[in-house]
Order: C-alpha cells, then structure tokens, then sequence
C-alpha cells in the first residue's frame, strides 16, 4: 500500500463502508419480511405444526437429520420427506426404531404417542411446503 | 509480562486446550459412527455426539478469545485490567456451566434436559449450534457482558489502539448477535433467517474482527513492522470482510424459503470473501518478511503464518467452492459442507487460538519463547494436525462429491443411505486422518511439558 493511504483513511473507510453494507442488509431483510408471507407457508401453521416443531427440536432431531439441507449430514434429509415417504410410513419408521442391525446407522426410540408423532408429521407437511426455489434436486432430497 | 493481570489469561488458555482435547475426542467417536453406524449406540447416539463436538468447539474458542483479550488488553492500552479477580470469576463461572451443560447432554435425554431447564419457558433449544439449554443461553450473555464490561471498563482508562478498539467491536459484535439465539418463531423460515444472524454474523463477520486483531497483534509481536503498518492492514482486511460478509449471508438465503434474489446477492458477494482471507495470508506473510528483529518464538511465527493459509484455504477457497448458487443447488447439506466446516474453523479460529496462546504462554509462565526442544515438538504438532486436517477436508469433499453425483445430478438418484454405504471408504480415511490430528494433539500438549537448556531466558 502506498504511503498516501493513511491509517485513518482505512479506518474512515472501514466505518463507512461497514454502515453502508449493514443498511443494505437491512433494507433487504425488510424486503425479504414483506415477500414471505407469499413463500413461507404460514396459513399452515397450525397449534399442531407448532407441537410438531417443538418436538423437532426438543429431540434434537437437527443433530443427524439436514432440513431443507441445514444440519447434520448424518441421516436423510427430511424437508421433503413427507412428499417421499408419506405420513404412514414416517410414523411407522419413527416407532420401529431403532433397527438394530448391526453396523447399521442407528436412530434413538423416541416413545412418542400418537397425537405427537401426528404433529411431527404436520410439522413435516408445513416444511414440505415451503417455496424453496425448487430445492432439492429430486425426491431423495 | 508487562501488566500482572494478564495473568488471568493463562487460565483460559489451559481450559481451552483441555476442551479441545474433548472435541477431538468426540469427532473420532462420530467419525467412527459414520461406519460403524451403532458404536456406541446407545449409550452416545450420534446426535449427541455431535452436539459435544460443535459446543465444545464453540466453547474452547470463547475461552480463547476471551484469554486473548485479557492478555492483550493490558498491553495494548498500557494499564492493568479493571478487574482481575471479575476475569477469574467470570472463568469459574463459565467453566462451571459449560461443563454442567456437556454433562447434561450425555447424561439426560434431550428432551428431557429441555424440560428440567425451563425451555417451556422459552422454547430456543434443539437448533444446530444453538442447543444449549436456556438457562446456559442466559449463562452465556451473563458472563459475555460482565467480560466486556472488564475489557471495556480497560479501554477507556488507557491508551485506544486500533487492534483493541477492532477486537472490542468483535467482541461486542459477538454477544449482540448472540442475542438472536433467543428468538424462535414457530414459522421454520423466520426461525431460519435470523438463526444466521448468530450463526453467519458470527463466523463470516464479528468473529472475524476479533480474528483479525489477535492476528496483529501477534505480528507486531514477533515482527517489530511498524504498529502504524500492521493497523492499517487491519483495517482494510476487516472493511473487506464486513463489506463482502454482511451481505455474503445471502448465500445462506438460497433453499429455505427465501425470496429468489438472494440467489444474486449471496452468490457474488460471498464470492467475493475469499479476499478478506487472501488479503490476511499476504498480510501475514509482508510483515514477517519485513521483520526488524528475530523474535525467539518460531513456533508463535509460524502458527500465525498458518493460520492465514489455512484460513484463507478453509474459509475462502472451499467456501468458494459451493457458494455459487447454481453449485450449491446441488451441494447444499453435503458432506461438501462438512468439508468446508472443518477446515475453515480450524484454519481461522481454532489456529488464531493456538497462536495467541503459543505466544502468550511462555510469556506468562516467565520467559520470552519455550525453549528449543519444546518448540520443535509444538512446530511438529503444527504439521501434524494441519496437515492431517487437510487431509480430513479432502476425504470429505471426495465423500461430498460422490454424493452429490449419486444422489442429487445422476438422472436416476439413490436414495441417502444407499449412498452412504458406497462412499463409506472416504469416511473410513477421514477416520484415520482424524487418529492423526489426535496424535498432533497429544504432541500439542506435550510441548508444554518439554524442558530444555533455555528456560533460564527470561521474559
């Protein structure tokens, strides 16, 4: 750097710059607040989807499974599960587990009722019907 | 040492590294899971595994930074901390609740530890990176602010640096953006958008300040260059990472519900953060080849030139990789993530943490560098975890890879586990290359234990 460019014409342009980007951000997200009524699927959130997210998280589901591809890379992602496996087959799984094949990867018994595995099934039907530019790819997810 | 309570800084220091050694630990553990799917099953399932893993990773660095704020701070501003024995409290304290919360994890199932916690009360468990309970959530900004009220209460009663002002806002930064760990819509996509808040905001942005001051900080150490020089390098790093990382959060904004310009936004300002980084590894680089004096500590010189490298390899060329939004259309959520993950938070943080502490803790056990033989086995630890970790990220990205043909391009996709099991020999290797990183740990810390003929040069 040549010695023209002082230390506080960086400085003046770190300040600067910074406040500039972080009024950009903002203005975005405020756009992005107003748009996503349209995408987020938020006329389907029901008492039921929220026990269901509740219990997403309360069994740390995130700690193996992605959802709409954020979170561990462990075990399949579940944002479309519901579109590729239905509502049945998602209940059946969760109360077969675990498999205990050996070897196999192996997902906890949660011992949920039936009321709580039909809101984890809302919740994954609220989550399949996100708008998410298309993501993913295909059915496997 | 110059001020006498930068002292509280080697405590800190030595519960960083001990957490560390248990991160390491946890990740052979699921690296092994990730072959051997029931090891350990059921005693330790795989999430919890993982949570340990990345908690602890996050903790180990808190304690990093904030003993690298309390050694430096002193120094910087020409003036004993404000409190000391506040630093030594906050240390207990912290310690205490970390570990509390990892023996909770282990011990209590998940959801049982979220209901003897009060997450009913306000429901902020179970997010990645985020699963503390609440309770150690109120913990953690507790301790936060009572540590930037000591740090901050220094600044102003000495002298005002650059690098202390630049590593205050990192700090300050660090725990205003935390404060969105707090907020939980049950709408997924609003629960999503500012869980990067913290998550982004931190690493790409607010870390990278306190990154950058720790950096320079070590540099004008071990180099003599010119405080005027190394400052204004500082400062045009740090505006490079703001300007491209506040924005380049938009690459996070592709698939989860938000609007499509994102695609846009994310895409080229995220692309353009690779230069931050770029920009640290030169800068690292000029001032030791400018140097005006041959510090005695070669391996401080050397983790900081790593971390530049690594940082800018880890953080920017593999975050390059699949920022792109048409690439990450087909990388989003893969083992190419995990990939990226691991070298860059190594590369940047882990490695700014083990430089400041490779430079500040001859200094606090009274003298200026460890004697030879120790830093040759430190130096030999350097080589074996970053390479080892090099390595780690490659297997990754040949499992990601492999992935992302099989199951998301090819015209006929598999189904996830099937995948798996076909690019099982990468994790396999990543497993091994993990033994090796283990082995440059027990090196790491053996160093400290090495004596030699030149312990009697004093600090």
């Amino acid at each position: 750097m040549s010695g023209t460019f002082t230390k506080s014409m960086a400085r003046n342009v770190f300040y600067g710059g910074t406040v500039f980007f972080i009024l950009l951000f903002l203005a975005l997200t405020f756009d992005s607040m107003q748009t996503l009524p349209k995408r987020d699927n938020r006329q389907a959130l029901t008492e039921q989807v929220a026990h269901g997210k509740k219990l997403w998280e309360t069994n740390n589901c995130i700690g193996c499974h992605t959802l709409l591809g954020e979170g561990a890379y462990f075990a399949p992602e579940l944002g479309n599960v519901y579109v590729r496996r239905g509502p049945d087959f998602i209940k059946a799984w969760i109360q077969s587990q675990p498999t205990g094949t050996p070897g196999r990867r192996q997902m906890p018994q949660f011992n949920f009722s039936d009321e709580e595995l039909d809101a984890l099934v809302a919740f994954l039907k609220y989550s399949s019907e996100i708008d998410t530019n298309n993501w993913p790819p295909n059915v496997e997810g | 040492m110059q001020y006498k309570s930068q002292a509280v800084a080697k405590p800190y220091f030595i519960a960083a590294i001990a957490l560390f050694a248990g991160q390491i630990l946890f990740g052979l553990i699921m690296g092994l899971q990730y072959v051997v799917g029931d090891f350990l099953f059921p005693a330790i399932p795989f999430n919890v595994a993982r949570m340990v893993h990345t908690n602890l990773l996050i903790v180990w660095l808190l304690f990093g930074f904030m003993g690298g704020a309390y050694y430096l701070i002193p120094e910087e501003t020409e003036t004993e901390l404000y409190s000391p024995k506040l630093a030594l409290a906050l240390f207990w304290i912290f310690l205490v609740a970390g570990a509390l919360t990892i023996v909770g994890y282990l011990t209590v199932p998940y959801a049982t530890l979220a209901q003897i916690t009060g997450n009913d009360i306000l429901e902020t468990m179970g997010r990645e990176f985020l699963e503390q309970p609440l309770i150690t959530k109120v913990g953690i900004v507790v301790v936060a602010l009572a540590f930037l009220f000591n740090i901050s209460m220094t600044v102003l009663k000495g002298r005002k640096t650059a690098i202390s002002l630049v590593l205050l806002m990192g700090l300050w930064g660090l725990a205003v953006m935390f404060l969105f760990s707090f907020y939980n819509p049950d709408n997924l996509v609003l629960d999503k958008f500012y869980w990067w808040w913290v998550v982004h905001l931190w690493v790409e942005g607010v870390w990278e300040l306190i990154l950058g001051a720790l950096l320079a900080f070590v540099l004008i150490k071990v180099t003599g260059v010119d405080r005027e020089v190394i400052e204004k390098w500082l400062y045009v790093i740090i505006t490079l990472t703001l300007v491209t990382g506040i924005i380049g959060t938009g690459h996070h904004y592709f698939w989860i519900g938000t609007p499509g310009y994102w695609q846009w936004w994310g895409s080229i300002f995220s692309a353009l953060e690779p230069i931050p980084f770029f920009a640290m590894t030169v800068f690292a680089f000029n001032m030791v080849n400018r140097r005006r004096r041959e510090h005695p500590n070669k391996a401080a010189t050397l983790w900081a030139l790593g971390t530049g490298v690594m940082a800018f390899l880890g953080a920017g060329v593999w975050g390059f990789l699949h920022t792109l939004a048409p690439v990450n259309y087909y990388t989003h959520g893969t083992q190419i993530t995990a990939a990226h993950g691991h070298m860059a938070f190594y590369g940047a943080y882990a490695m700014v943490v083990l430089c400041i502490i490779s430079y500040a803790m001859p200094v606090l056990r009274g003298r200026a560098a460890n004697p030879n033989k120790s830093q040759v086995l430190e130096m030999w630890s350097f080589w074996l975890m970053t390479v080892s970790m090099v390595f780690i990220t490659l297997f990754l990205t040949a499992a990601g890879i492999l992935q992302v043909w099989l199951q998301r391009f090819s015209d006929a996709p598999q189904a996830f586990m099937q995948v798996q099991d076909q690019v099982s020999l990468f994790y396999w290797m990543r497993e091994w290359a993990g033994v090796v990183f283990l082995i440059g740990l027990i090196a790491y810390i053996a160093s400290f234990f090495v004596k030699g003929e030149q312990e009697a040069a004093a600090a």
